[in-house]
C-alpha cells in the first residue's frame, strides 16, 4: 500500500493522487466494471431508453415499481458482496504454509468489512424492503403507500449509501473494520484515512432511506387496510411486514445516533467512544447491537411471512394456528430488544447479566419453533405442490433448524466462551441468514414473479440454481462449523496449521457450487424473460393463491383494484374464489393517484454528493450540497402538481382487457 | 434433502473423531468443562430437532401432492391441544436449558477463582499463578509479577496450578484465546478484565487473538506451553538469567506497531508497569485514571480541570506510537484564562475545588498508584497546573 498523502486543500479537501488504490486487482475490477458501464450507458442511448426510465421508472412513485427497482438493487450489490465473499475463501486456501496468499492485510480488512456491510445493508435489507413494498399495498387492497413520493424518496437514498459505498472501491478505500466497525479501532487515531467515513456516511445516507420507509410502511399497514380487514385477518406476510417496520422505527434510529457519536468523535474530537477523556468503547458495542440484534429480526420476520403464505398455498390448505403465528411474530418482536448482549458475553459482564441475556435468546426459539411447528402441520393433511417456492421453504426449513439449533448454543454463556468470534459463530450466521432470508426471498421472487411480470419462471433453471444453492451452503458453511470446533477464529488472513486446510478447499468448493447457483438465477431470469411467451400467466392467480394480491391481473393495474375490496375473513381471496364472487363492473369513477416527481432521485443525489464531500473533507462541497438538499426540500413542499386522476374511460378500457384476459384463461 | 441432512450431521463426528478438535478435546479443566455445556445443551436441543426434521422430511414426501391416499383436509387449521402442544415442548426444553444456563454460567465465569484443579483432583494451597497480559499492537505481552519476569508471544505456565489472568490492551479491543485451556475473555485498553483457567496435561498449545484488531491481527498468535512445577522454576530461573529489563521507556518502544513478532524474554520488569498500562499513563506527564478518578470523587478540579486536558490524552490523535498527532507532538492544552487577574476573579467566584482544599496526597481509588507502593506515607501532592508543563506554552 503506498503511501497516504494526508494534506489537505481547500479545493479538493484530502482527496488527491493518493487516493488511487495502489491494487491490481481493484485496476482490473475497475475495467470490468467500466466496460460494462460504458456498454449499458451506450445501450440506454442507442435504444434511446433514457426518457423511458426516467419517466417510468427513476421518479415513479408507484409501490409496485419501486419495489422491483428494490430487488435489482439487491441484485447488483449480491453480484458485489458476493465477489467478496469468492475472493475471502481464495485467500484462506492460498495462505497456508507460510504463503500470504494473494491479499494484503490492507485489501483483506477491507474485503471482509465490505461483505459483511453490503450483504445486510444493501442485499438483504433492500430485498426485503423491495418486498415489502411491492405486497403490503396489494395484500391489504390498497392502492399504493401511504406516503408514495417518500417511498420514491427512501428508495433513492438507499441507492445513495450504495453508491457511497461502492465508490470505496475506486477512490480511497473502505473501512478495515469489521462490519460495525468498533471504536477505538474505528476512531480517528486507529482509522486515520477515509474508509470508516465512507462507511458512516453510505449508512448515514442509506439509513435515511431505511427509516422514512419503515415509517411509510407501517403507517400504510395501520391506516390504509380494505374494510373488513381487522388485524386478525391481515395476511401473515403483512403482518410480518408490520413488525418488521416497528422494530425498523424504533431501531434504527439507535443506529443513527451511534454513528452522529461516532462522527463526532472523528470530526470534532469528541470523546463518546475513545479510550481517554472519559470515552468507553463499550457503550458503542451495547448502542450499536441494541440497532444491530433487532436487525437481524428485520431481516428474518417477513420471510418467517413469506414462508407461511407459500406453505399454505402449495399444500393448498389454510394456513396452521394463523393466531399462535401472529403472536408468535409478535413475542418476537418484543424479545428482540431484549438479547443483544448475547453478542458480546465475552465482555466480562459478569455471571448473572450473561446468564440472564443468554436465557432470553433462548426464549425467543420458543415463538420460533412453535411457527415451524405451524409450518409443519400446515403441510400435515395437505396437498403439497413441489413447485419452487415450495422446495425453497422445504430446504429453509431443514436448513434454518440446524442453524437455529447453533444459535441456541451460541447463546448458552460458557459454550459462547469456546465458540464467539470462530468460524462456528460465522458458519452459524449464514446458516441462519442464507438459510433463512436468502432461501426465503428466492421462494418470493419465484412466488411472485408471474405477479410482478405476467409470466412464471422458468422451472428447469430454478431447480438448477435452487440444487446448486442448497448443495453449496451446506459445503460452504458446514467445514466452517467444523473449523469453529478445531478453534479457528473469524476474519485470519494467514493460517499455518496445514491440518486445516482441507476443509478450507471444501468450503471453497462450496463457494463454486454458490456461485453456480447465483448464475443459473441469472440464467433463469434470462431464459423466462426470452420464453415469455410460453411461460405466460393470463390469469393473475398461477398458484391458487390464497390472499388479495392474486385478485389482481399480472402485472396489476397502475391503481391495483378498480374497486377497494371487501374483506370477510382470512384467505380473503380463497373465500371470493370459493363464493364463486365476480369481478364488480359497475360504473367505474375517475381513480385518484399520485404523480411522479424527480425531486426524490435529486435529492438523493444531492445527500450523496454531501456524503461523498464529507468523507474527503470538502467542505465547501458538503455545504453546498446541503444547503441544496434544503432548498430542494422546501420548494417541492410547494409543488401541489403532484396528483391526477386517472379518467374513467382509461379505467374502463383495462378493465375490459381484463375481462377479455378472464375469458380466455378460462376458455 | 434426507442424504444432506445425513451428511451434515455425520461429517462433523467423523472429521472431529480424525481431527485435533480442541474445543472439543480440550486438555485444561475450565475448556473441558465449558465443551460439557456444549454437549449437554446441544443434546437437550437434539431432542426437538431430530423428530422435527424427521417431520419435515415426512410430511413433505407423505403429503405430496401425486400421493392421492394421503388424507386432505383443506379447512383443518387449529387445534387447542396441538397447538399447546407446540409451544409447551419448546417451552419445556428451553426451561431445562435456562436452568443448565443460570448454573453453568455461574459456575464457569470467567472471573470466578478456580475451585478444582480437574474432576476428581481438588485444589492444593498453591496460589494461582497470576499473570498480567497486555494486547499490543500487534503482539502478546505476557508479565509475571511474583517473578518479575516478562515475555512477549510466549506464555509458560506450570500444569496444574490455577491461572489467574489480568488483561488489558494497549490501544483496541482484541480478545484472548487458548482454546485448550478456557474460553476467550476481551482485553480492552483503560479496563481490566480477568480470566481463570488450568492447564491439566503438559504441552504446546495455540493461542490468539480472537477479536480483529487492525492489520496486524492474523500475526498476533502464540505458544502456550504447559509444563511441570520443577521445569516451570528452571524456565524462570533461566529467564531471569537471560537478561533484558522492561522499564516504562522500552514498553513505549515495544508497544509500537509491529507484525508477527517472535517470542522474546525479559528478566527485569517495572512492578508498576501494568498498574500504569491499565491506568494509561506509561508517558511522563500523564495524570493515571486512578488518579482521575479519585480527584473527582472529591469533587474535581473545576475550572482548572482544563488545563489537565494534555495530561489525560491519551491516543485521540494518532494510533500509539505510530504517528505524529495532527497537531504535533508539542503539548496543545488551554494555558490560562486571558489574564491573570480574570483567571483569579473567575475561581474566586466559583466554589473552591475539594481537591485543591485537601492537602491530603491523591491517589487512586482502590487501584496501587503508579510508581509508588501502596505503603509509602507521603505521595507528592498531584499538581493540577503542572509547573513542568509551564517552560512548553
Amino acid at each position: 500500500m503506498a503511501t497516504i498523502d494526508y494534506s489537505t486543500t481547500f479545493l479538493f479537501g484530502r482527496l488527491n493522487l493518493s487516493a488511487i488504490p495502489q491494487e491490481p486487482i481493484v485496476w482490473a475490477t475497475f475495467a470490468v466494471v467500466a466496460v460494462i458501464g460504458i456498454a449499458v450507458l451506450a445501450a440506454l442511448t442507442r435504444y434511446r431508453l433514457w426518457g423511458y426510465l426516467w419517466h417510468e421508472w427513476f421518479t415513479s412513485v408507484d409501490h409496485k415499481k419501486i419495489g422491483i427497482m428494490y430487488m435489482v438493487l439487491a441484485l447488483i450489490m449480491l453480484l458485489r458482496g458476493f465477489a467478496d465473499a469468492v475472493m475471502m475463501r481464495l485467500q484462506s486456501v492460498l495462505a497456508f504454509g507460510g504463503s500470504e496468499g494473494y491479499l494484503n492485510a490492507h485489501h483483506y480488512d477491507q474485503i471482509f468489512t465490505a461483505h459483511g456491510v453490503i450483504m445486510i445493508f444493501f442485499v438483504a435489507m433492500p430485498f426485503v424492503t423491495g418486498l415489502m413494498n411491492y405486497l403490503v399495498p396489494l395484500q391489504i387492497g390498497a392502492r399504493d403507500v401511504s406516503f408514495p413520493f417518500l417511498n420514491n424518496f427512501s428508495f433513492w437514498m438507499t441507492v445513495g449509501g450504495a453508491v457511497i459505498v461502492m465508490a470505496s472501491l475506486f477512490i480511497g478505500e473502505f473501512a478495515q473494520t469489521g462490519w460495525l466497525a468498533f471504536p477505538p479501532l474505528s476512531g480517528i487515531g486507529y482509522s486515520p484515512w477515509v474508509g470508516v467515513d465512507y462507511y458512516i456516511w453510505g449508512l448515514q445516507v442509506a439509513g435515511v432511506g431505511t427509516t422514512l420507509s419503515g415509517i411509510n410502511l407501517l403507517v400504510t399497514i395501520i391506516k390504509m387496510r380494505a374494510p373488513g380487514m381487522t388485524y386478525m385477518r391481515l395476511p401473515v406476510f403483512t403482518w410480518t411486514a408490520l413488525c418488521t417496520n416497528v422494530l425498523i422505527v424504533a431501531s434504527f434510529p439507535v443506529l443513527t445516533v451511534t454513528l452522529v457519536l461516532l462522527t463526532l468523535d472523528r470530526y470534532l474530537g469528541t470523546s463518546f467512544f475513545t479510550n481517554d477523556l472519559g470515552g468507553n468503547s463499550m457503550l458503542y458495542i451495547n448502542l450499536i447491537w441494541i440497532w444491530g440484534h433487532p436487525e437481524v429480526y428485520i431481516l428474518i420476520l417477513p420471510l418467517f411471512g413469506v414462508f407461511s403464505e407459500v406453505t399454505a398455498t402449495f399444500s393448498g390448505k389454510r394456513l396452521f394456528g394463523y393466531t399462535s403465528m401472529v403472536y408468535a411474530t409478535v413475542c418476537i418482536t418484543v424479545l428482540s430488544y431484549l438479547v443483544w448482549l448475547h453478542h458480546f458475553f465475552t465482555m466480562g459482564s459478569g455471571a448473572s447479566v450473561n446468564a440472564f441475556f443468554g436465557i432470553t435468546t433462548m426464549i425467543i426459539s420458543v415463538p420460533t419453533g412453535a411457527k415451524l411447528f405451524n409450518w409443519l402441520f400446515t403441510m400435515y393433511r395437505g396437498r403439497i405442490r413441489f413447485e419452487l417456492p415450495m422446495m425453497w421453504t422445504v430446504a429453509f426449513m431443514l436448513t434454518f433448524t440446524v442453524g437455529g439449533m447453533t444459535g441456541v448454543l451460541l447463546a448458552v454463556p460458557p459454550a459462547d466462551f469456546v465458540l464467539h468470534n470462530s468460524l462456528f459463530l460465522v458458519a452459524h450466521f449464514h446458516n441462519v441468514i442464507i438459510g433463512g432470508v436468502l432461501f426465503g426471498l428466492f421462494a418470493a421472487i419465484n412466488y411472485w414473479w408471474p405477479k410482478a411480470f405476467g409470466f412464471k419462471l422458468d422451472v428447469f433453471w430454478g431447480k438448477v440454481s435452487f440444487w446448486l444453492w442448497v448443495v453449496g451452503f451446506w459445503f460452504a458453511f458446514m467445514p466452517l462449523y467444523i473449523l469453529g470446533l478445531m478453534g479457528v477464529t473469524r476474519r485470519l488472513r494467514v493460517f499455518d496449521d496445514p491440518d486445516l486446510w482441507i476443509w478450507f478447499a471444501l468450503s471453497g468448493l462450496g463457494v463454486l457450487m454458490v456461485a453456480g447457483g447465483i448464475g443459473a438465477m441469472l440464467v433463469q431470469f434470462g431464459v423466462s424473460i426470452w420464453k415469455r411467451e410460453e411461460l405466460t400467466d393470463h390469469s393473475g392467480d398461477p398458484w391458487d393463491g390464497r390472499t388479495l394480491e392474486w385478485a389482481t391481473s399480472s402485472p396489476p393495474p397502475a391503481y391495483n383494484f378498480a374497486f377497494t375490496p371487501v374483506v370477510h375473513g382470512l384467505d380473503a381471496w380463497t373465500d371470493m374464489k370459493r363464493d364463486g364472487q365476480t369481478r364488480p363492473r359497475a360504473p367505474h369513477l375517475p381513480i385518484h393517484m399520485p404523480k411522479n416527481t424527480g425531486t426524490g432521485v435529486i435529492l438523493s443525489a444531492l445527500a450523496t454528493i454531501c456524503g461523498f464531500a464529507l468523507v474527503w473533507y470538502i467542505w465547501w462541497l458538503a455545504a453546498l450540497s446541503f444547503l441544496g438538499i434544503i432548498v430542494v426540500a422546501i420548494a417541492h413542499s410547494f409543488n401541489y402538481d403532484r396528483d391526477y386522476h386517472i379518467p374513467v374511460d382509461e379505467v374502463d378500457r383495462t378493465e375490459a382487457a381484463r375481462d377479455r384476459q378472464l375469458a380466455a384463461t378460462k376458455a | 434433502m434426507q442424504t444432506l441432512k445425513r451428511i451434515a450431521w455425520v461429517a462433523p463426528l467423523l472429521s472431529l473423531a480424525a481431527c485435533k478438535a480442541e474445543v472439543l478435546a480440550p486438555t485444561g479443566d475450565i475448556a473441558a468443562q465449558q465443551r460439557d455445556m456444549l454437549v449437554w445443551a446441544t443434546a437437550l436441543m437434539l431432542i426437538i430437532i431430530i423428530p422435527v426434521m424427521a417431520m419435515i422430511v415426512w410430511f413433505a414426501f407423505r403429503y405430496r401432492a401425486s400421493n392421492r391416499r394421503a388424507a386432505y383436509a383443506p379447512d383443518w387449521s387449529h387445534s387447542t391441544k396441538l397447538e399447546l402442544v407446540i409451544w409447551a415442548i419448546p417451552l419445556l426444553i428451553i426451561v431445562s436449558l435456562g436452568a443448565l444456563t443460570w448454573v453453568g454460567t455461574h459456575h464457569l465465569d470467567p472471573y470466578r477463582p478456580i475451585q478444582r484443579l480437574s474432576e476428581g483432583q481438588a485444589l492444593g494451597d498453591e496460589t494461582p499463578l497470576v499473570v498480567q497480559v497486555v494486547a499490543l499492537d500487534w503482539k502478546w505481552l505476557f508479565i509475571y509479577p511474583e517473578e518479575g519476569v516478562a515475555t512477549v508471544n510466549d506464555l509458560v505456565v506450570p500444569v496444574d496450578r490455577p491461572v489467574e489472568f489480568r488483561l488489558t490492551s494497549s490501544s483496541v479491543m482484541n480478545a484472548f484465546y487458548i482454546p485448550s485451556m478456557a474460553g476467550m475473555i476481551y482485553s480492552m485498553p483503560g479496563m481490566e478484565t480477568k480470566l481463570h483457567g488450568v492447564f491439566n496435561t503438559p504441552g504446546s498449545y495455540q493461542g490468539m487473538s480472537s477479536h480483529y484488531s487492525g492489520a496486524g491481527f492474523s500475526g498476533m498468535r502464540f505458544k502456550a506451553h504447559a509444563v511441570a512445577a520443577a521445569d516451570y522454576d528452571q524456565w524462570v530461573t533461566e529467564t531471569r538469567a537471560a537478561g533484558g529489563q522492561l522499564g516504562r521507556a522500552e514498553y513505549l518502544e515495544l508497544e509500537k506497531p509491529s507484525e508477527n513478532v517472535p517470542p522474546r524474554t525479559f528478566a527485569e520488569v517495572d512492578g508498576q508497569l501494568f498498574a500504569r498500562v491499565v491506568n494509561m499513563c506509561v508517558e511522563d506527564g500523564k495524570i493515571c485514571m486512578a488518579e482521575m478518578m479519585e480527584i473527582d470523587r472529591n469533587g474535581g478540579t473545576d475550572l482548572a480541570g482544563t488545563m489537565n486536558v494534555h495530561a489525560l490524552t491519551y491516543d485521540r490523535e494518532a494510533r500509539r506510537g505510530a504517528r505524529e498527532p495532527a497537531l504535533g507532538w508539542a503539548p496543545f492544552f488551554v494555558s490560562g484564562f486571558c489574564t491573570p487577574e480574570d483567571e483569579l476573579l473567575m475561581l474566586s467566584t466559583r466554589k473552591t475545588a475539594s481537591a485543591q482544599r485537601d492537602p491530603a496526597p491523591l491517589r487512586g481509588h482502590a487501584l496501587p498508584m503508579p510508581g509508588q507502593s501502596r505503603s509509602t506515607a507521603s505521595l507528592p501532592l498531584l499538581s493540577l497546573m503542572p509547573g513542568r508543563d509551564a517552560g512548553k506554552l
